[in-house]
């Protein structure tokens, strides 16, 4: 019973630690992800039926790696075409393998470019590196994503035979193509992250992923440490996971970090963010995500200093703004500037906002609403709550908002 | 508050070529999209079509009656269902819209109702 155990335990951990790494290696022989899928998936089965009789091998990935080409191997020769490719001795599928694990070439990051293609189309782009790169099951993600878990599946299958078809190349892009190609990666890894904050899917669903989305920023990072923006991003998801049990109020509304019981944070993700933003800052090289990530920064310095300091927080969303203008900076820039400059100013800046994307901006309408509270004017202020509940369609935030609408009346 | 029809267009599928568990899958999106239609209370009708090979079209343009079998139009993509809601404004209605599974798989037409029977009469 202790060896099973133990064995359990073995495939368990080496499922979560190397599937990427097995997955992006066998992946890289043909450019065929989906059928490196099956083979790896062959050889976690086999693991589970051998090793609580046999014992778990000392080098778990390297056996699973063995028994993987192996299936791999199979198939192409039982395909009509010979290969003329020997099969590797059954002995070398023995438990005991002592390949070091250090010597599995590590190929991730080719295939989070690949994930991130351009002949990836964009909105699959975050699933696919979720699934081939940590292994979350699609079921997983179709929930976090609000979609039928088929209809996910269907994309995802669709997406690996075009990265078949197309022969997306399992390799690093040359110099002059980085830059693009790393804005993808990027944006990509940040997608997961966002999905926390699109309400997409509800509150529930969402748990699903929260910790991927660290996970997989922590591995772009380590794999990217000289490239600032890819630690500032796993920093961003470091400082922002830390609170991520505090940003929910009581009502199920969505607390600001200002309003946050900084005891709920988790100090160790703090730290950690820090540090990876510290390294960033070090490389000279200001973006996007090393703002985002210094936002966050300044909210979880309230656990020691007491306070939030608005004024810094002012300058970053500025220059947040100027860096990536999209309507979500523009709706945080005009809340802080509430704070630091009144909330006429932060009425004033939403006022700029216009065009049907913002008009149906959800975020726009809650901040000018609580804004416009804040200025006394109750009729308005109630207009904008309405309009703000009016595009709300998940009933915990559709609550807060009605709550918020009703004291607004009764005062 | 304004009445919005969501007509709900997609591929015809045949028969057995979704499978139960697709069908599952979406059935349990619909629940909870209806769930959330009636909690915030602006869900007037939710009705999913039978395919449109139970259609029947009655017109009397020429004179006479006429009855055919199959839909008034022939296309790639079939009236699949009518969600009626009566919310406050066209970006609320594309709220909606956009959180109806059958944007998923279809598409989703957001066409504002011109006047409906209420209490007996036409609305203005």
């Amino acid at each position: 019973m202790v060896e099973l155990a133990t064995a359990w335990v073995r495939a368990e951990s080496a499922a979560r630690t190397s599937y990427g790494r097995l997955l992006a290696l066998l992946a890289a022989q043909d450019g065929d992800i989906a059928a490196a899928e099956d083979a790896l998936a062959e050889a976690f089965e086999q693991a589970l039926r051998r090793w609580p009789d046999a014992g778990a091998p000392d080098n778990p990935e390297a056996w699973l790696l063995t028994v993987a080409r192996n299936r791999r191997r199979d198939r192409y020769r039982s395909a009509a075409h010979r290969t003329g490719v020997p099969l590797e001795e059954a002995a070398h599928l023995a438990v005991g393998d002592d390949t070091d694990p250090e010597s599995i070439p590590d190929h991730r990051l080719a295939l989070l470019f690949v994930c991130a293609h351009p002949a990836v189309e964009a909105t699959v782009r975050t699933p696919l590196m979720l699934q081939t790169v940590l292994g979350v099951p699609a079921q997983d993600i179709a929930e976090a994503f609000a979609v039928p878990a088929t209809t996910m599946r269907q994309r995802l299958v669709r997406a690996k035979r075009r990265v078949r078809d197309a022969g997306v190349p399992f390799a690093l892009p040359d110099r002059d193509a980085m830059p693009g190609r790393l804005a993808g990666v990027l944006e990509a890894v940040y997608g997961a992250y966002t999905i926390d904050w699109q309400g997409i899917a509800g509150p529930a669903e969402r748990g699903h992923l929260a910790g991927e989305a660290l996970h997989l920023a922590r591995i772009l990072a380590g794999l990217l440490p000289d490239e600032p923006e890819a630690l500032g991003l796993a920093a961003l998801v470091c400082l922002s996971a830390a609170r991520s049990t505090a940003r929910t109020g009581p009502d199920g509304g969505f607390l600001a970090p200002d309003e946050q019981d900084t005891a709920d944070w988790d100090g160790g993700l703090i730290e950690e963010g820090e540090r990876l933003l510290r390294s960033a800052y070090r490389l000279g090289r200001p973006g996007r995500f090393q703002l985002e990530a210094a936002i966050q920064s300044v909210h979880c310095a309230r656990r020691v200093t007491g306070c939030t300091d608005w004024p810094a927080l002012r300058a970053l969303h500025q220059a947040l703004l100027s860096a990536a203008p999209t309507l979500g900076a523009t709706v945080s820039l005009a809340a802080v500037l509430a704070r630091t400059d009144g909330p006429a100013a932060g009425l004033a800046l939403l006022d700029t906002l216009t065009g049907p994307a913002a008009q149906r901006f959800q975020p726009a309408w809650a901040t000018r609403a609580h804004l416009l509270a804040r200025t006394g004017d109750r009729a308005a202020a109630r207009a904008a709550f309405t309009q703000a509940i009016a595009l709300t369609t998940h009933p915990a935030p559709r609550r807060h908002l009605l709550a918020l609408r009703d004291r607004l009346t009764s005062l | 508050m304004m009445r919005y029809c969501l007509l709900l267009h997609s591929p015809e599928p045949a028969e057995g070529e979704i499978p139960a568990e697709e069908i599952a899958a979406f059935q349990h999106a619909y629940q909870a999209y209806a769930r959330d239609l009636e909690t915030a209370g602006v869900l007037l009708s939710a009705d999913v079509l039978h395919p449109s090979t139970a259609t029947r079209t009655v017109t009397l343009r020429t004179g006479a009656l006429q009855v055919q079998d199959g839909p008034f139009a022939d296309t790639k993509e079939a009236l699949a269902g009518v969600f009626v809601i009566d919310v406050d404004g066209p970006d609320a209605a594309l709220a909606w819209a956009e959180r109806c599974p059958g944007a998923q798989y279809g598409t989703v037409e957001v066409r504002p109702t011109a006047t409906a029977v209420l209490d007996g009469q036409w609305s203005s």
